[in-house]
Formats: C-alpha cells, structure tokens, sequence
C-alpha cells in the first residue's frame, strides 16, 4: 500500500496572554492510501488542530505534511475537512450545494447529474430542491459528506463529523460511511472522542495525548467489515483504548 | 381570530387618541386646531383637484431615485470594506464622521451645490440613507462565519463563484436590514428637504397649507399620509425577508 499522507515532526504552538501554549508536540505518522486512520484523544488535547494542520488550514511551526509525495501548504480539493458543525451552505438548494465544488469543465446537465448521483447514494433522492433548513441534522450532514464525495477527492478529513448527531443517528450515519466507502476508494482520517466510533469504522486507531499533543499509542483493528461492536475483540479494544486514555473501565 | 384580536389594542388606541382630539378641539373651541372630521373632507378635497397625487408621485420620486443611488453605491461600497482590510481601515473614520450628521445640516450645502430643484432633496435623501447601508453590509460581511469561507477555500473556487455564492448571499439578509434602515430614513428625510422650496411633494403641501391661510387640516391631512405610506414602504422592505434565498436566517 502506497503512502498517502506522510506527517513528520509536526509542532504547533499558540501565543496566549500567558505565554506560549503548545498544542501540537512532535506529531509523526503515515497513513496509506485508502486506509482509514482514527483519532482519538481527551478533549482539548489540539486533534482540530492537527487535523487543520494536515488539510493544510493552518500553517505548523515545524515539521513537514506530505501528500503523495508532496509538500501541502494550502488547501485543496484533493482533500475535504468534514467538520462537527457542518458548513453546509444555508442560502444553496441540496443540488446547488453538491454542485458548489464542481469547478472543472463539465457542462452543467453533466453537474447536476453528478450532484443527483451523490444525492442518491447518501440516500438524499426527492431532496434535491430542498434547502438546508428544512432538513434535519442527519440529512444536512448527508449533504456534507455528498458534497465531498462529489468532487472525488483522494482524502477525506472528518473532524468529530457525527459528534453533534443523537447516538441513534450516528451510528446510522457510521454504517453509511463504511458502505459508501465500500463503493467509493477514499483515504480518511478521522478525528473523534468517541472509542467506539474509531473502532466501528477505522483500520488503525491513534490515541493522542493531553495537550500539547503526541501519538500515544496506536492500535490496529483488524475484524471484518461489516463489525460488530458486541463482539469480545470490540470489547478487549475498546478497554484498551480507553486505558491509554486513561479511563479504567468498570469491570 | 387571534389575528384581530392581536391587533385590537393597537386599534383601540389610535380610536382614543382621534376622540380625545375631537372632544378637546369641541371644548377648546379653537379656530385653527381642526376637528378630525375636517381633516378628512380636506383630505377627500386634495383627492378631488388632483393634487394629493401630484405630491404622493414627487416624494416617492425623489425617494425612489436618492434611495436607488444610495442602494447602488452603498452595497458595492459595503462589500468592498467589508472584504478588503485596507479599505476598510482607510473609509470608516472618515464614515464616522459623516454617519452622525443631520441631514438636515447638509440642506445650506446641497442648495448651494445643487440649487433649488429636484437634485437638492434627492442628494439629501442619499446622503441619509447611505451611510446605514455601507454600515450594515460592512458588518454583514464581518460576520460570515469562517466555516463557510473555510469550505470555499477547501473546495479551491474562483473568486468569482466565491463573491457570488458565498459571500453575497450570506451577507444579504444584513444588506436588506440595511435597505430597511436606509429607506426609513430616506421617507423621514423627504419631508424635511421638501419643506425648503420646492412646489410639489408632502413636505412642500405641509407647509405651504400652513402659509397659504392656516390651513392645519390638510397639515394633519399630510401629516398622517406621509406616515401611512411610511409603513407602506416599510411593510414593501419586509416583503423582502420573505424572499427564498435569505429566508434561511429568519427560519428557525
């Protein structure tokens, strides 16, 4: 598997009233290409940070992100940031929203067909015309991940994407990403506080520590797809994540 | 039902005010206070020779042409500040300056500059109605929240596509506020810039019924029309929040 995302050394710090506050400490790893990378980490521990970091957002002190082999600095369609509270455009229909990233030299009947495609797939078909207010949270964050799918790109950076989704929702929408990513072959890093999440959808958990942060430990979870999260590895994994998060479980 | 009977007070009060006139005027016994009931055969008297309509067109003319100026130059300008720092930096103190003042002062100048004629008010009615507007749109583009600007960078659009489904759109429901403002002030300030000397407009009936023989029951007569077609115009600008590309930030 080829090297998709290559971070090296990545620090980041901000200036404060009282000094210096150091977010990111000496951050390094290497995602392939179509693997599915989980973040995890206490909350406040600077994950947003590096994730903006890596889609190139944010600038580091020091250190290297390379995509394929080069330098990001900027950010780019080749990688979309899916974050927790959406950026769904309220003014643009659902199709006008799909369609917004579509900047190559399609006419537009071939847009609108695409944009109608990914409406379809996340299950947002008879909605096209719709605008976002008159949908419900589940369906906005449809509309979000459609419109990234829909600019085909290679990486998909999702900060904490379902985290303001009720539980029933979420994992609704968890079981739709694995099928889509089933279908469709995307390289995601995933940033999120919920062990279980991280351990339904990714190939490999990190488990970042408090702030500044670092990489921890990392855990490789190797059960099949579709998962089930009742199952004793699930479980064994879920205590050992949480361990080096540092919450002893109940038993 | 729960209409009308929301509106049932609003209604009783403007009842009480126009019986407490009428019994005062009767009791007083005044000669040139009227009754409102001669307010009304004054006003049904503009409406026959024809000139109550004469006077509603001119105002609403020069309102229409200061305020559509003002609309043109004030929306353009307001993104422009809002968006681009050095402008910004370099217009508003000088802005703050000429926010506060009157338009009423600006009358000895604009006689000066543009005469007597129908330049006069409309540049009054621009330069009141301007500065809300660039206010407005300036905080409207302030305040778009950077998700949405993050995403237009992450998607890589052109500028183009940036100012027109991005940065417009979200920025319209303050540049309608700001119209509302902008054409309020605009009406108030009509009037008064008619009140100088011109021969037609609401202001100018005002005035010269008072002049040509005291007669304060079309002054009344013109008073409460400048104020009808006030909420008129108003009610017309809130037609605007209806519209379906900004209805998103008043549906919650």
């Amino acid at each position: 598997m080829p090297t998709k995302i290559e971070v090296a050394g990545l620090r980041k710090s901000f200036a404060t009233d009282k000094g210096t506050l150091g977010v990111v400490d000496d951050v390094s790893l290497q995602v392939g290409d179509g693997e599915f990378i989980a973040i995890v980490g206490p909350s406040g521990c600077g994950k947003s940070t590096l994730m903006r970091m890596i889609a190139g957002f944010i600038p580091p002190d020091s250190g290297r992100i390379l995509i394929d082999g080069m330098t990001r600095t900027e950010p780019s369609p080749q990688g979309i940031l899916i974050s927790q509270h959406g950026s769904v455009f309220p003014w643009l229909t659902v199709q006008e929203n799909l369609m917004f990233g579509l900047n190559g030299n399609e006419s537009t009947r071939e847009k609108i067909a695409s944009a109608d495609h990914y409406a379809n797939i996340v299950g947002l078909k008879g909605f096209e015309s719709s605008y976002p207010h008159e949908l419900s949270g589940g369906m906005l964050k449809r509309v979000e991940i459609a419109r990234a799918l829909a600019v085909k790109p290679a990486i998909l950076y999702m900060d904490e994407p379902f985290s303001a989704l009720d539980a029933l929702m979420s994992l609704r929408m968890r079981n739709e990403l694995r099928k889509i990513l089933g279908q469709e072959r995307h390289t995601v890093l995933l940033i999120t506080h919920d062990v279980e999440e991280a351990i339904h959808l990714a190939d490999r958990v990190m488990v970042l520590s408090p702030r500044p942060t670092r990489i921890q430990a990392t855990f490789e979870v190797k059960m099949p797809h579709p998962r089930k999260l009742t199952s004793p590895e699930v479980q064994q994994l879920r205590v050992a994540i949480l361990k080096e998060l540092g919450v002893e479980s109940e038993d | 039902m729960s209409r009308l009977r929301q509106s049932l007070p609003g209604i009783a009060i403007i009842v009480l005010l126009i019986g407490a006139w009428w019994v005062s005027v009767t009791l007083t016994r005044s000669v040139i206070f009227p009754k409102p009931w001669q307010v009304v055969t004054g006003t049904v008297e503009l409406i026959r020779d024809g000139t109550l309509w004469m006077h509603i067109g001119a105002s609403l003319g020069r309102v229409g042409a200061g305020f559509s100026l003002a609309v043109l130059v004030g929306v353009p300008l307001g993104l422009w500040m809002g968006w681009m720092r050095g402008a910004y930096d370099t217009l508003n103190p000088l802005f703050q300056i000429l926010r506060p003042i009157s338009p009423i002062a600006w009358i000895p100048i604009a006689i000066l500059w543009f005469g007597v004629g129908n330049a006069s008010p409309i540049y009054l009615i621009f330069i009141s109605s301007v500065f809300p507007m660039i206010v407005q749109t300036v905080a409207g583009v302030h305040t778009i929240e950077k998700r949405y600007l993050r995403a237009a960078e992450n998607f890589g659009v052109s500028r183009y596509k940036l100012f027109t489904q991005v940065v417009i759109p979200a920025v319209l429901p303050q540049i309608i506020v700001g119209m509302r403002i902008g054409l309020g002030v605009a009406w108030l300030v009509v009037v008064a810039a008619e009140m100088i000397a011109l021969r037609s407009g609401l202001g100018y009936l005002i005035i010269d019924s008072r002049n040509a023989g005291n007669r304060y029951d079309l002054v009344i007569a013109g008073m409460i029309i400048i104020g009808l077609i006030g909420l008129l115009l108003d009610g017309l600008m809130r037609l605007l929040e209806g519209l379906k590309i900004v209805r998103w930030r008043y549906a919650h």
